[in-house]
Parts: C-alpha cells; structure tokens; sequence
C-alpha cells in the first residue's frame, strides 16, 4: 500500500506538476496520498483506464475502488462517492483526511504520563519500556501502545466489616472477630500487568490467608489486647513474601486492625472479666487509702507523743500534775458533776435527776496536746 | 511496476488486496500475557511466547508471531498466574474436630500443548479439574493432623505437601502449582462453634473470679501491711516510756470518753464524785 501511494505520490511530483499541490508530503500514513487533482474524475464513471497516462492515478483512487470491489459495488464503477453529492469538493475530503490522519499520529505518539503514573509500553505486544511522569513519544498505535499505571496511588481493600463478623481462630483456640484493611500500591507496573491474572482477588486472598496464618499464631489475649501492632506487620511482612514469590510487583504499605474483639456471643463474659478487673482495683484501691490513713494517724500519735514527752522529760512531776490537772478541768468542766459526801449525804451541788441528760454546753474542743504546754 | 499498476489498476487494486489480508493474516500480535499454540489444520506446531522460568519481562517470545495463512491457527492460552478457588471443605482432625476449609492455589500454565491437548485449551477446564483434587489432597493431608496443628499448617510444611501433590496432577494439565494457602479455617457452624463460645465463656467466668479474688487478696494484704507499720510507729514511740504513755493515754482517755472527741456532740456525762477523790483532795483545805 504504501509503495503505491509513494509511487504515486512520486508521480504526482514529476509528471503532473500542473496539479495545484496545497498539500506538503505528510509523514501520516500511507492511507493518506496527497494527489489532489482537479482534473481528476472524481464522482465520474471511471472507466478501468481513466487516466490514459495523462494524469497520474492517485493511491487514493486505487483504495477507493479496491474498496467499492470490496464492499460488492458494482465492478469497475467508481460512482462510489456519488452519496456525497454529484462534485463533492475534493481538496476539503482530502484534507479532511489528513487532518485526521495527523490526529491520530500526534494521540498516538504523544503520551502525557501525570506524576503518579508510569506508561508501560509494549511493542507489537511485546514489553518494551516502561515511560516515567512526563510527555514520552512512542511509535503510532497499532506498532507501539501505552498502558497507563498509576503506582502512587495507595489502594485499600477492606476485610471484614463491622456488620459481619469475620472469624478467625487463635492460637489458644478461641475464635476472634477481626476487621482489617491492606493498603497497597504498585511497584512494577509491567509485572502487576503481566504476572497476575487476577490482581486484586490475589491480594484480597493472600491478606485473608496470612491474617489467618499470623493470629492462629497469638493467644486471644494478645491478639485483642496489646499485640495488635506485631501483628498488623506480621501479616504485612507475611503479605509481601507472597505476593513478591508470584512476581505480583505490588508493595503492601500497610495492614491496619481495625476491629479486634471476641464475637458477640462471648462478649458478656468479656465485660464480666473487665468489670472483674474494676472490681479488684476498686478493692486494691480501698485498701490502699486505708493504709495511707492509718499510716499518717499513726505518724501523727507517735510524733504528737514524741513532743509530750520530750517536755514531760525536762519536768516529768509537774508536767505531770499539769496535765492531770488541765485534763480534769476540761472534762469536769463540760460535765454535769455531783460531789457526795459520804458517808452524810450532803451534796454541795444540786443534784439533778439522775439518768435525765442536762442540756450540756457545747465542751470547748479539747486537745490532749495541748495539755502538755 | 509503475506501469503495470496505471495500466491495469483494478487487477493491481486486487492483488495488493489480497497480499495485505495475506500480511496481516500472516502476522499476528503476541501479547506478555499470552501464549500460543499454532496449530497446522489441527496439528500443533509450535508455541509462541511460552512461558520459561526466570525470563525477563521484554524479552520474552512477545512480539510479531508469523503463520502461514488461511493454514496455521493460533490458540491463546494464559500465561500469568492464575487461581483455583476451592469451594469450603470439612475436614476431620485426628482428634475428632471438625474444621471447615477454604483454600486457593495458584497455577501458572507451563506447558501450553499439553494444556491445550488435555483441557481442550481453556483455562476452566483445567481449574475445573484441578479443584476437587485440591479439595481431596488437603482432607487427606490435613485430616493426619491433630486439630491445634491445622491452624497454621504453613508453618509445618502441610500445605507443601499438599501443593507437591496437586502438582503431580497439574503436571497432566500443563500447569505447574506455585503455591496452597488455606483462607479460612473456621469451626462449623452448630454444636462445634457453639461448644467453643461455651468454653470460651467458662474461662472468661473463671478469669474473671480469679482477677477478683486476687484483688480482694491483695487488699487484704495491705490493710495488714498498714495495720503492721502502724503498730511498728506506735511501739517506737511509746515504748520510749511505758508509765508515761499509760498516763498519757488515760488522760487523753478521760477527755474523749466524756467530752466526745471534740468534733461531734459531746457525750453526755454526769459524774457524781466523792471529795475523797483525788482530784479533789484539795477540797477539804488542809
């Protein structure tokens, strides 16, 4: 094909320069002739020889009627265009289709990759490069095509969801609910494109797999509680070691538990062991403010003896006899007090009726410390 | 040539025509992802793009595969890694539990002709095949074992030999095993995942009656920790003097027992008191 329309073409420029050639030679494809005569027959009955070797056939009008021969027109007759019109203008046709051809080449050579992206490009199938961020050039379509991949991107895929309990069973053979998300991204576009059939179940199946592999590893415990974090980059570390052994090209950035807990079934007993847990601190706690107290009114006696007894040392007999004494007013002091003579019942103060309490005044606050001073 | 052409442009219309379908025919497009077996009038005679071990990306048999027009056919077969997702089987440990399996394994189709010969060239076909294989294999490996090993046969080599042995039968498919993980290994459902939340919740009941008798323990302990040191303050301070801590404590005695402890309402008290008392000895002025 291209042979002929260069052929033509070349024709076109030695034989037939009378033609008005708007048309500078495009590079597009072959499909594409540039002969753009206007004495040419075009929409006329074109007989097997029309040009009588006065003017060139054009590639185009081979194509033409190889075509209509094609599509079971009627043999040797090139009204084919006749459905445009009786003289459709020929030098618009032909630059119509130029202009499309030279479409086609510029979408098809010019890849504009964005950041994130990279463009694999294959050769008649065949790998060949891979196009970093940019504008990358490549041969037209049906020789060189682009894959583009976005490797930025970090993709998620969610396991288990807090509608549906996911079980698993641990180590200790208790079973735990457990939701989590892989997050991931690609690392070798052309082996995620090339080596995987299924990419994504690939990943979701691996994750389930080594999620179940890694707890059945952890104890109930450790897996609700506090090893949460060893085993998020267990699986991750267990994730990447798979999917690197089937070529994937795929980099697992993150595993994340979202959800760890017993299944609901249990999960009463659960909140009983907590509020046990509660309930023992509550009593630890207790105890532990009693032993505080009595620490410090223990502290408190002994020191406040300490300093009695210091002064009771300098001066042991008066000492002595002043306490007795100022203890004695204090008491006797707030109280109803009777003095009976005996053996003649004389009492030197009334006496009131026994068993009946006399409103007492209020006793002042009687501090035995103060005693000593 | 040039003549020929203007001369006879129809005739030379249809001859380039039919070269061109006989190029394009001739020619065809081998992806990375595909190989083909070109077949002669049913006879296979070569393969393009086969996979091989170890090959570079890009320098593989992809490309432009020549045939022989309107004689040779291509059949495309797979070539990336493909799975077999097993449907769930039950499988009986050697201590009588019951675990329900879900496996997959992956395969890649290493011997196209072969594949294409016992699997009439589809890759279900041989999926097709190949699960209930799997499915027997990991019963029979899996049921050796006691049911706390089945929860991560990985780690003891179980699923290797289980993937050893699928792929003795993938081998008649063309296809090669890369690799067998169970998904799920779940109780079933009904009287064993009933019998396990039941032994579940015996032990959270059991833990949580231990946690409580140790904090009631540990309380315990304290307050006689407490009590211990407060004697220990205590017996370091009066012991300096016995007799005056004895009058000490009994003045301090008489106050709080007949005046109250000063905070509250004081006790109520009437003392009737004879002059021999001491305290009033003064009384009788001698």
């Amino acid at each position: 094909m291209t042979i002929y329309s260069w052929a033509g073409r070349v024709r076109g420029l030695f034989a037939d320069n009378k033609g008005p050639w708007g048309t500078p030679p495009s590079g597009g494809g072959g499909d594409t002739p540039p002969g753009n005569e206007p004495q040419s027959p075009w929409g006329q009955p074109a007989k097997p020889r029309p040009t009588g070797g006065r003017s060139s056939v054009s590639s185009l009008d081979d194509f033409l009627k190889k075509s209509r021969g094609r599509l079971g027109g009627g043999g040797g007759s090139g009204r084919g265009f006749g459905g445009m019109g009786g003289r459709p203008d020929r030098s618009l046709f032909v630059w119509g289709a130029i202009g499309l051809a030279a479409l086609w080449f510029l979408f098809t050579t010019m890849h504009v990759i964005a950041p994130e992206e990279r463009g694999v490009v294959t050769r008649f199938g065949r790998y060949s490069h891979t196009l970093g961020p940019g504008v990358g050039l490549t041969l037209p379509s049906p020789i060189d095509r682009v894959q583009k991949v976005n490797v930025e991107e970090i993709r998620e895929i969610a396991l288990g969801s807090a509608a549906e309990e996911t079980l698993m069973l641990t180590g200790d053979q208790n079973i735990i609910d457990i939701a989590y998300q892989v997050r991931w991204n690609i690392r070798d576009p052309e082996q995620f494109l090339y080596e995987l059939a299924a990419p994504e179940d690939t990943i979701r199946q691996v994750a389930e797999s080594a999620m179940r592999q890694v707890v059945a590893q952890f104890s109930l415990n450790d897996a609700i509680g506090n090893q949460r974090g060893q085993i998020e980059s267990r699986v991750q570390e267990e994730m990447q070691q798979t999917l690197d052994s089937y070529d994937s090209g795929v980099v697992i950035q993150g595993v994340a538990v979202r959800q760890a807990d017993p299944p609901a079934a249990v999960n009463e007993a659960f909140k009983d062991v907590t509020a046990a847990q509660q309930d023992a601190q509550r009593e630890v706690n207790g105890s532990n403010a009693y032993a505080l107290q009595l620490r410090q009114i223990a502290q408190g006696e002994a020191t406040a003896f300490d300093k009695v007894y210091e002064q009771y040392r300098l001066a042991p007999e008066v000492t002595r006899r002043r306490m007795y004494y100022e203890t004695m007013e204090r008491v006797l002091r707030g109280v109803d007090k009777t003095i009976v003579e005996t053996p003649g019942v004389t009492p030197y103060l009334p006496l009131p009726q026994m068993g009946r309490p006399a409103p007492a005044a209020p006793a002042a606050p009687a501090q035995p410390q103060g005693a000593g001073r | 040539m040039i003549d020929f052409v203007r001369r006879h442009t129809l005739a030379s219309g249809f001859i380039a025509f039919v070269l061109l379908i006989a190029i394009f025919s001739s020619v065809s497009v081998v992806p990375e992802t595909r190989q083909g077996i070109v077949t002669s009038f049913g006879k296979p005679v070569r393969i393009v793009n086969r996979f091989k071990q170890g090959e570079q990306i890009g320098q593989t048999g992809a490309g432009l595969a020549f045939r022989i027009p309107f004689v040779e056919r291509i059949d495309w077969i797979d070539k990336r890694v493909r799975d077999i997702d097993m449907e769930r089987q039950q499988v009986l440990s050697t201590d009588q539990l019951r675990l329900e399996v879900d496996a997959f394994a992956r395969y890649r189709i290493v011997d196209p002709l072969r594949m294409y010969i016992a699997a009439r060239g589809r890759e279900e076909n041989v999926e097709t095949a190949l699960r209930p294989i799997l499915g027997s294999q990991l019963r029979n490996e899996l049921g050796k074992r006691p049911f706390a090993s089945l929860l991560s046969p990985e780690r003891e080599g179980v699923m290797e030999n289980i993937r050893i042995g699928l792929n003795r039968a993938a081998r008649q498919y063309g296809a090669e095993i890369i690799d067998v993980r169970i998904k799920k290994a779940d109780l079933p459902s009904g009287t064993p995942l009933e019998s396990a939340y039941e032994r579940m919740r015996s032990a959270r009941t059991q833990e949580a009656r231990s946690i409580r008798a140790e904090g009631s323990k540990r309380a315990q302990i304290i307050r006689a920790e407490a009590d211990a040191l407060a004697a220990q303050t205590y017996a370091a301070a009066f012991g300096k003097d016995p007799e005056f801590y004895d009058f000490y404590r009994a003045m301090q005695s008489y106050q709080t027992t007949f005046l109250g402890d000063g905070k509250n309402q004081p006790a109520n008290t009437n003392i009737v008191m004879s002059p021999d008392n001491s305290y009033l000895k003064e009384f009788s002025g001698r």
